[in-house]
């Protein structure tokens, strides 16, 4: 394993770039770090427990609730008329019931709330609930909703030049499908969410929210309410990736529904099994292609559909589809292209955001469609997958954006060189000729992955920095902390201004109270906007204390600076404090907002022109393999990274961002599956039937290596680039590499294998290799 | 006898005596919503995800031994002659302990949610005194998930501290601790509550057998990893709780030169050695058995007495000739394992009998033995299908042939017409394996469920059959297996 990132040293910072620890690692390892449920419950606080059909779909003939109102410890029991507002989560479309009202649309959709001196209580007696259902025959696949014809959304779709004129002229062309499972967040933490009453109608919710913003209003909405009376704060989440960007709302407002109803503070902290029943996932899609190409295997046409199972509502089903369209290029330069894409509705959870937020599933394809060209070919599909890159000529995305950052070929050369894959490859192919048993692969996969909402006005961000007269500094910004260290990373940018320790910077918990209308922390552009925000409201403050350093040393404010816990002026220095307290003698203002817009983003939906992203985050991984061709087992040998972080603001932070999203990919494309039944229940709600990675999976040759990057070509903050979703879709070179082991079987088939890459599904695309051959 | 009735622990650097126990109060809930100690999380509630591991101190030989434990499944009254240990308290003297600090170095925490009970998982090994590699680590940690940092610094952690000799607060503190336990350890019977709710720890077969005739209503329990679900998961009333923990004779592994005997409430961890010793393939089931914290709490006699189909010991241990010893009152009985599974949810077992012990036989000289168990995730996860084989061998011919599955029926079931294909055949003779793995369609219909479908687990039973016949013909495992390759063979996979 080699850990010693290479960045950029020469840069002349103190704490950005630093490999600080995360701000509470300290209080992480000793237990002493609260999530919501750790917090002290105010006395008298009661507790709910969400209470469901056993049904997918139907209308509710009639509910018989009187056991579970006469059960032990019983206060009240929550359905949809108790409602005094608005019964609606949804992030956008007005189409989330927070209790179902006469209609059930899957399985797990809440139907009522029990409220108890207990959890415990509360979740026995919502037991005991009898619900009445005339049951409808649910549409559980993808392939049911495209029976049933509904969708959530319109379909929506990139066309540039003539695909299918290119298709009819090709010399060859290639078609195929591709299913691409969904996958569960398993945040660590599950949802959970505690409201406090106040006086004059006010809330105080604690929520477990990668949103504070979008909660405070779904739970004014639901009280009837305006958003002033209702305050969301939150100091840190036990995991997110997602899945707490919507599906945080309606813990929230239930327990802000209790907290009405009952006047006593009320929690909610959902089971594993509830949780994972009723809440999104990632988007399972069925990619089906046809593309065009040379004989070199440059292509020159493709027309990509995907199939994508929503659930039952739009949730953010419009953001996560049309990411998924602009990534399908991953990499590659289409000249010709149709990528569309199908929102179906089926009565199942309705998906939502999942670190890539629909992009990893664009990238999958694109992966098989060059493996699939190779292996008709019998090249090498890095050869294949180079002819296809974006370059100097074909640097126009299918969706008019032209690249200006591309670093592609340039980290691919480095990572092959680092990963030694031409004699690997040579290696396994000696190797799989000898073994009959077990088959080896090996891929290099690239990841190009735009940064910014795609939404654009989200791209905007607030901060709120005061100096205080001792000299301590106390930093918020509308940012949340799910463990991917923006907190840590804003401190080291409020600290690098004020030139003082990072550690003398106090970070303080994200909420609605201290800057308002903040956008979810998303789309990895937590550090990137957040990170501006802040530093320009320090930044405004310092611009004051220059001023009056300079005034009080007869210096040019030009010549003050901000180092090492003092402040130069001239010849004069005095500590930071001592200048924030004269400061307040001479009676400025030590505290200042700051604020942010993402500049150049242009994107318009509507008519699919502009440009929706500021830059591009790139990256690179090869994956070694071994399939055992009995059983369908599989194994990862070694993995090489290679990943652009710009200049990073922290490297300990980017490096763990990089290797947790790389194991969560691998987990998507190989163990994680989610299994329903043909009634639409969920058969896999819980970590014993859902199975995220554990340590052994991951390699012990595990090389992640930070690109030597001059900086993001952009005036980011810092000229760092986001790091949150990229490696995720690095994984993607698992799945190639398992693609190309089982290929091995037979010259010039191509392995039908969908993801995830399970025992099973690995074993059907062995047997299809020998029915082929 | 005497009765107690309270249970008393070490917690705190002080004995906790509790007299008003719930037989289903967990150690967890006793935790957070008693003592308000809020650093052991809940993740899952099912022993799964490893939030709420803590350590337990328990005597063995008289030595105290530190073990990972979910808390969320362990009952509270499971407990008593105990020491908890929970991450609250690592920290000593202000200083953090040095796990701890290693998960800092390493940058080991993300969210943070999972790193209590990694932290507590690594203070535990790092108590079984070092030095580790990384495949120790990634088997004491199987039971510990974490969603976001990839594992790579935790194990770094591990590897940096878990280096030797303990050193810290604890391992100072050894003798103390030890007299501390040793004073609690009474021979007295344990029984909380009343005649119609309790949580009760007979000390002695006798009073178990006695207790449990009085109560056949009652809840067996050993290590609860099952029957903790049944009241965290499914949320059933078990009013009568009867802990065989606490019964030191059901504890005990004895080996003999034919065989080995297992005490019914002996755990995984206690019973692995031996059992493991049989064959290496059986050490690597029960490695990949649940997780550290399931085999520091789980039972052999557990696996069996539930009469689960996909319980991983059962096939194992019917193709080995097993026998299961079982007692009502004062009258004991042994038959055969295999007898003791008649349908799914169906066991020969009657009211108020229970089950004392297992008698293993060992290997004779011409017998092969294999084992392979298949699931989507290597370690800690149910198996779709397990696949026990003891071949005897003689003059190259298979002399008899014992073949059982988990996973394929309704119970751990012998495939018999595949093993009478097999018998007087040539062992190296792949083609008249074809009758014995055709055999298996007449041997099993299984079902499809979320963890494989009917057509993958037979066409892999068939799979695992001849691998196991390749194998016993002479390839070496490292060609035929991509995990637990047997010892002492040539070149490695990856
Ligand atoms: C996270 C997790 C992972 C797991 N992984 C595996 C796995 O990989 N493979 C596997 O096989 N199992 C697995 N299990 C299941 C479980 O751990 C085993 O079945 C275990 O052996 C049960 O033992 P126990 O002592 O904990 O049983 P308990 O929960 O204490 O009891 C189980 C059943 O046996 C009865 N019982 C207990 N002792 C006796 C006795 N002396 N006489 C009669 N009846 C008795 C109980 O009444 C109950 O019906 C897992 C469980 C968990 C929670
Ligand atoms: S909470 Fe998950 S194992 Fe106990
Ligand atoms: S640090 Fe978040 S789950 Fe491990």
């Amino acid at each position: 394993m080699n850990l010693s990132p290479k960045f950029d040293a020469a840069a002349a910072t103190a704490e950005v770039g630093r490999a600080v620890a995360h701000d509470s690692a300290a209080r992480h390892v000793s237990g002493s770090a609260p999530y919501i449920d750790d917090m002290r419950e105010p006395a008298g606080t009661v507790h709910l427990a969400p209470g469901h059909a056993e049904v997918a779909k139907g209308k509710i003939a009639g509910m018989d609730l009187s056991a579970v109102k006469a059960a032990p410890g019983v206060i009240a029991v929550l359905t949809a008329s108790d409602i005094p507002g608005i019964n609606d989560c949804s992030p956008a479309m007005g189409d989330d019931p927070i209790l179902a009202d006469g209609e059930v649309h899957f399985h797990g959709q809440v139907v009522f709330a029990v409220v108890a001196e207990t959890r415990d209580q509360a979740r026995r007696a919502a037991k005991l609930g009898k619900i009445m259902i005339d049951a409808a025959a649910p549409a559980v696949t993808v392939e049911d909703g495209e029976a049933t014809g509904e969708t959530v959304l319109p379909p929506y779709e990139f066309l540039r030049g003539t695909p299918d004129e290119e298709m009819d002229k090709a010399e060859h062309t290639v078609t195929g499908t591709i299913r691409i499972g969904g996958q569960e967040h398993f945040y660590l933490e599950g949802q959970v969410a505690m409201s406090v009453p106040g006086e004059g109608g006010e809330m105080l919710v604690y929520s477990s929210t990668q949103h504070p913003g979008e909660v405070q209003h779904c739970v004014a909405k639901m009280l009837g309410q305006s958003d002033a009376t209702v305050v969301c704060e939150c100091r840190r989440m036990g995991g997110a990736f997602g899945g707490k960007e919507s599906q945080a709302a309606q813990w929230a407002a239930l327990s802000a529904l209790a907290a009405r109803v009952t006047g006593r503070p009320a929690k909610m902290r959902l089971d594993r099994d509830d949780d994972m029943i009723m809440t999104g996932k990632r988007h399972d899609m069925r990619a089906d292609y046809r593309v065009a190409l040379d004989a070199r295997g440059v292509v020159s046409a493709v027309d990509m559909n995907f199939a994508s199972r929503c659930g039952y509502s739009a949730d953010l089903s419009l953001g996560v589809n049309d990411r998924t369209l602009f990534h399908a290029d991953n990499a590659y330069f289409y000249p010709h292209a149709r990528i569309a894409s199908q929102r179906i509705r089926t009565n199942t959870v309705s998906n939502t955001a999942f670190r890539g937020f629909g992009g990893p599933q664009g990238m999958v394809c694109a992966e098989r469609m060059m493996d699939q060209i190779a292996i008709l070919m019998d090249a090498d599909p890095l050869t294949i997958r180079k002819r296809n890159f974006y370059a100097r000529g074909r640097d126009v995305t299918p969706y008019g954006l032209k690249l200006e950052d591309n670093i592609m070929a340039a980290l691919v050369r480095e990572l092959e060189k680092t990963s030694e894959y031409k004699t690997r490859r040579r290696d396994i192919a000696r190797f799989n000729k000898k073994s009959k048993v077990l088959k080896k692969g090996i891929a290099l996969t690239p990841v190009k992955f735009g940064i910014s909402f795609t939404l654009k006005h989200l791209n905007q961000a607030g901060a709120l920095v005061h100096v205080y007269t001792d000299g301590s500094v106390q930093v918020n910004h509308g940012g949340t902390e799910m463990g991917q260290g923006l907190y840590i990373k804003v401190a080291q940018v409020v600290a690098e201004e004020f030139g003082i320790p990072v550690a003398t910077v106090k970070i303080t918990a994200t909420t609605t109270e201290k800057v308002p209308n903040a956008a979810p922390t998303a789309a990895s552009s937590g550090s990137d906007i957040n990170g501006m925000a802040a530093k320009r409201a320090a930044g405004a403050i310092r611009d004051r204390m220059a001023d009056l350093a300079a005034k009080l040393h007869q210096a040019k404010k030009s010549d003050v600076r901000f180092a090492g816990g003092k402040v130069y002026a001239g010849n004069a220095e005095m500590s930071f404090a001592e200048l924030a307290k004269e400061c307040f003698l001479d009676r400025i203002s030590l505290s200042s907002t700051g604020f942010y817009s993402t500049p150049k983003i242009t994107w318009d939906r509507n008519t699919a022109t502009g440009r929706p992203f500021l830059y591009f985050a790139y990256g690179a991984s090869c994956s070694e393999v071994t399939v055992d061709t009995l059983t369908g087992e599989m194994r990862i040998n070694r993995v090489d990274i290679v990943h652009d972080v710009g200049r990073s603001l922290n490297p300990a932070i980017d490096i763990g961002q990089i290797e947790g999203g790389f194991v969560q990919g691998m987990g998507w494309l190989t163990t994680e599956e989610l299994v329903y039944d043909d009634q639409g229940l969920l058969r896999t709600h819980a970590p014993s039937t859902y199975k995220i990675p554990t340590c052994s999976d991951v390699p012990e040759d595990f090389r992640v290596n930070l690109w030597a990057s001059k900086g993001n070509r952009e005036n980011t903050i810092y000229r760092s680039k986001a790091v949150g979703e990229p490696p995720l879709m690095l994984a993607t070179s698992v799945f190639s590499a398992i693609t190309m082991a089982i290929a091995s079987l037979n010259k010039g088939v191509v392995p039908p294998l969908d993801a995830p890459a399970t025992p099973e599904a690995i074993m059907r695309a062995v047997n299809a290799m020998k029915v082929e051959g | 006898m005497t009765i107690r009735s309270s249970i008393r622990f070490r917690y705190r650097g002080e004995t906790v005596e509790l007299s008003n126990v719930g037989p289903m109060d967990t150690l967890l809930d006793w935790l957070r919503l008693d003592r308000g100690a809020m650093g052991t999380k809940e993740g899952c509630g099912e022993g799964d995800c490893g939030a709420c591991t803590l350590a337990i101190g328990s005597l063995r030989d008289g030595h105290i031994v530190y073990e990972p434990v979910n808390a969320c499944i362990q009952l509270l009254g499971m407990v008593d002659g105990k020491e908890i240990i929970t991450v609250d308290d690592l920290a000593w003297g202000g200083k953090l302990h040095p796990v701890q600090s290693a998960m800092v170095d390493t940058h080991g925490s993300q969210c943070g949610f999972c790193t209590p009970g990694f932290v507590m998982s690594l203070f535990t090994l790092y108590h079984q005194g070092g030095p580790v590699d990384r495949r120790t680590v990634n088997d004491h940690i199987a039971g510990n998930l974490c969603r976001c940092t990839g594992y790579r610094p935790i194990a770094d952690a591990a590897l940096a501290t878990c280096l030797g000799q303990p050193n810290d607060a604890w391992s100072a503190r050894v003798g103390e601790a030890t007299s501390h336990l040793a004073d609690l350890d009474d021979d007295a019977d344990v029984f909380v509550g009343s005649d119609a709710v309790f949580f009760a720890a007979p000390a002695s077969e006798d009073a178990l057998a006695a207790l449990y005739l009085r109560h056949p209503d009652a809840t067996l329990v050993g290590g609860a990893t099952d029957v903790g679900l049944w009241i965290t998961k499914q949320l059933h009333t078990l009013p009568k709780i009867i802990h065989t923990g606490r019964i030191k004779s059901l504890h005990r592994v004895a080996e003999g030169v034919d065989g080995l005997t297992i005490g019914a409430a002996a755990t995984y961890a206690e019973a692995e050695s031996a059992l493991g010793g049989i064959d290496p393939d059986i050490a690597e089931m029960l490695r990949r058995l649940g997780s550290k914290q399931v085999r520091a709490s789980g039972t052999v006699g557990g696996n069996i007495a539930n009469g689960s189909p996909i319980g991983d010991s059962p096939p194992v241990l019917i193709v080995l000739d097993a026998r299961l010893h079982l007692r009502r009152g004062d009258t004991e009985r042994d038959i055969a394992l295999e007898d003791f599974f008649i349908d799914y949810g169906k066991q020969d077992r009657s009211a108020s009998e229970f089950v004392v012990r297992i008698s293993v036989p060992r290997l004779a000289d011409d017998q092969v033995f294999r084992c392979y168990k298949i699931s989507k995730r290597f370690d800690q996860d149910i198996s779709a299908l397990l696949g026990a084989f003891r071949f005897t061998v003689k003059g190259g011919k298979i002399r008899d042939a014992r073949i059982a599955y988990g996973g394929m029926a309704a119970i751990p079931k012998r495939a018999l017409a595949a093993e009478s294909a097999l018998q007087g055949i040539r062992l190296k003779d792949s083609n008249a394996w074809q009758k014995a793995l055709a055999a298996l369609q007449q041997d099993f219909q299984p079902i499809d469920d979320m963890r494989a479908s009917a057509r993958y687990r037979m066409e892999t039973a068939k799979a695992l059959l001849t691998k196991a016949l390749i194998e016993a013909a002479g390839e070496v495992s490292n060609r035929t297996r991509v995990v637990g390759t047997r010892g002492g063979e040539l070149e490695s996979v990856a």
